[in-house]
């Protein structure tokens, strides 16, 4: 089971004590690659328990590709709105209906590839009514790649190698993610594994070895 | 055109047959409804004890009293009854869809072309009567062609029943006050040796019509009235409405041809229809806005709503994005705006603060997006119970489903969606479980790579199998069982597999592989 947790900024592992702030409310980028699952992961862990709806907008390929959420998979902590948008206007245009309601814990939207309605006026309307609004986006790019855009923060998320199970060394043990945050407003780029800590229910942060950005933090 | 077919219910004892069935346990003595005359008590109705005794409805109670002295005088509530008229002739749409009030003691249902559903003309008549009479009430019931032939054929006939062939045969015996003539004009008829309406109809037109020329007044006016009787004349009988409809219109003098006009009238017409849902208290859950064209076309737009509301602001901006997709020509000159649907709302206000409560902003937001996406794209998941991955969520319209409601929101709320405290479920599933190829070393082994979209991957962990047997209370006998697994590739990607079936269970060939989720 995923618990879904908070990523606790404050957790000793955590490398960068800049961490603070850095989930303020804003339109984050995600490009989980071809497979969504790690990138929703890593976007429900952000949440935490949630006594708010959660307004899950996905374009029709993207449901194609990926799958649907599916309720049992994972105790989201709130109850979902799904949106299934024909296109990627239409599921932009949600999105920004969605984060315009402060009544929402936050609003997830999922795009295939590149496509034409996704440009940097597009992106930077869903960041201002993020801001404005108070109400967490994540724009999930599946099989996407970075282009010009107005996220606040763009992360590259990946599965990685899970830690051994508890019980059985045999079987997939809990979600591990590799992370990259390519670029962002409030601090430096670098790399982390995440790992879920199951029993104090939140994401730990382990720095890659050899992560330079990192090191100069730590040194400063 | 078939004709028509009327059906006239009289209940001449709904007034002492409503008392006696509220007093079960009353006495048979001889009792008298009453009400309060110019010269003191009038009797309304009497029980079968004081009929019998020889009381007469419509003398003084007085009078009465000097042929039965035992006679109770009770008061007669006539507010009361007709409520309960007025509840029965609702009731008697279950025949027709058309009913109206007649008189104190009467109603009318019309059952054209509907009387078959009940096995025939005088089959539908003798249930309703039968119907009736299990509820508590007498009644005698006609069918003709005309509701002034119904209604005296059910009041002076000796058998009413089904009258539809030969109405002006079956009418003549009957006397002339079933023609629903005023006291003096029947008086004047008896005078003149006409008793039937068989007389009457012999008597030539023409001195019907300068006999009666100066009387406008169809209750004075034999003449009207066999007209109206024979279906000569026309007679308008306003149908039993429980509720006007909400609706708003608007007419322009110029017709409007470009929608950025539009607007206003639309907003013109929100608050007009708000003002009128607020008197009733209640608010819209659909909402039809109608533009009708110049040459004859009627251009409509809908618009469902997740929470009754009544906001006009809101009204309006339901249909804003929208207009642009009517098809203008040579412009609309008229407009309507319909609450096709409307439930109870009581007025509320927003608290100190200002804020609009959670839920309202949520119910307005679901609005727009359905209106934009469509009902069917705009859901929330359900748990529902069955093993089974794919039927145990059921997608329900996020119209429909009560998000606002008290117990799912705040910190103590019951989650709507439950974990298996032992299974673990994947984070996303497939809509339809997409077929792969696997690599195994025994037919009943764990998997060791497969091919999922044209891209290998190797199994480096594995758990499993939990085994899904089919549903066979709901699925042919030829589903298979399911062995899941729950796999690591060297990429660390989690997958959610199963085999479909087991070596020689009898249905199918060799196990086939699927892939149905994906684990965060």
């Amino acid at each position: 089971m995923f618990h879904v947790s908070r990523l606790d900024p404050r957790a000793e592992t955590a490398p960068d004590p800049s961490l603070d702030g850095a989930f303020a409310p804003c339109l984050q980028e995600i490009f989980p690659g071809p497979h969504p699952a790690s990138g929703t992961g890593f976007a429900l862990a952000q949440l935490g328990a949630c006594d708010r709806p959660l307004l899950w907008v996905q374009e029709r390929t993207a449901i194609r590709e990926g799958g649907r959420p599916f309720p049992h998979g994972s105790a989201f902590g709130c109850d979902i709105i799904h949106v299934a948008a024909s296109n990627a206007k239409n599921a932009l245009w949600a999105m920004e209906e969605g984060l315009r309601c402060k009544a929402l814990s936050a609003v997830i939207g999922e795009l295939w590839g590149e496509p034409a309605a996704l440009d940097f006026t597009a992106t930077r309307r869903l960041a201002v009514a993020s801001e404005k609004h108070g109400v967490p986006a994540f724009l999930l790019r599946i099989g996407g790649a970075p282009n010009l855009s107005g996220a606040r923060q763009r992360w590259r998320i990946g599965p990685a190698p899970s830690p051994p199970h508890r019980w059985n060394p045999a079987a997939p043990g809990t979600a591990a993610f590799s992370a990259e945050l390519f670029r962002s407003r409030t601090r430096a780029p670098a790399s982390w594994t995440l790992h879920h800590d199951g029993a104090a229910n939140r994401l730990d942060l382990a720095p890659e070895a050899g992560d330079r950005a990192l090191g100069e933090s730590q040194a400063g | 055109m078939t004709a028509r077919q009327i059906v006239s219910i009289w209940l001449p004892k709904l007034a002492i047959e409503r008392w006696e069935k509220a007093r079960p346990d009353s006495a048979a003595a001889p009792i008298a409804l009453v009400s309060e005359g110019t010269h003191g008590l009038v009797i309304e109705a009497v029980n079968a004890a004081a009929q019998g005794a020889g009381v007469k409805a419509g003398g003084r109670f007085a009078d009465a009293r000097a042929i039965c002295p035992e006679l109770a005088a009770q008061p007669h509530d006539a507010e009361g009854d007709a409520a309960l008229l007025e509840r029965l002739t609702l009731w008697c749409r279950r025949w027709g869809p058309w009913s109206a009030l007649d008189g104190a003691d009467g109603l009318l249902i019309d059952t054209s072309g509907a009387a078959h559903l009940f096995g025939g003309e005088a089959a539908a008549l003798a249930d309703m009567t039968a119907r009736i009479g299990a509820a508590g009430y007498s009644a005698r019931a006609a069918m003709a062609p005309t509701a002034a032939a119904a209604w005296a054929l059910a009041r002076y006939a000796d058998n009413p029943g089904v009258h539809l062939e030969d109405v002006a045969a079956t009418l003549a015996p009957l006397p002339v006050a079933a023609l629903r003539l005023d006291g003096a004009t029947v008086l004047l008829l008896k005078r003149l040796g006409l008793k039937t309406i068989g007389d009457l109809a012999a008597v030539p037109r023409e001195g019907l019509v300068r006999r009666f020329r100066n009387r406008r007044d169809p209750a004075a006016n034999p003449l009207i009235r066999i007209d109206q009787a024979l279906g000569r004349a026309q007679e308008a009988i306003p149908a039993l409405e429980t509720e006007p409809p909400q609706r708003a219109f608007a007419r322009v003098a110029e017709p409007i041809l470009h929608v950025s006009i539009l607007l206003p009238v639309l907003e013109g017409l929100s608050e007009r229809l708000s003002a009128s849902l607020r008197k009733r208290h209640r608010g819209a859950r659909r909402l039809g806005f109608e533009a009708f064209r110049v040459d004859g076309h009627v251009a409509r737009l809908e618009a469902e709503l997740a929470r009754p509301t009544r906001d006009p602001a809101h009204m309006t901006k339901l249909f804003t994005e929208r207009l642009e997709g009517l098809e203008a020509g040579f412009g609309f000159d008229a407009f309507a705006l319909t609450a096709l649907w409307h439930e109870a709302l009581d007025a509320a206000q927003p608290d100190l603060s200002g804020e609009v409560a959670d839920d309202a902003l949520l119910a307005g937001m679901i609005d727009r997006l359905v209106v934009r996406l469509g009902r069917r794209n705009v859901r929330v998941p359900e748990p529902r119970e069955s093993h089974m991955p794919e039927r145990s969520v059921r997608w329900l319209s996020a119209v429909d489903a009560d998000l606002a409601s008290p117990p799912r929101a705040g910190p103590n709320r019951t989650p709507r969606q439950l974990p298996l405290p032992f299974h673990q479920r994947p984070l996303r599933l497939l809509d339809s479980p997409e077929p792969i190829s696997v690599l195994y070393i025994t037919p009943e082994g764990v998997p060791r790579r497969f091919t999922w979209r044209r891209a290998q991957h190797e199994v480096v962990r594995v758990e499993g199998p939990e085994r899904i047997a089919p549903e066979w209370w709901r699925e042919k006998s030829t589903a298979r069982l399911r062995d899941y697994y729950r796999v690591e590739d060297e990429a660390g990607g989690r997958y959610w597999i199963y085999r479909n079936g087991l070596v020689g269970d009898g249905r199918g060939g060799a196990p086939d592989w699927y892939l149905h989720g994906l684990f965060a």
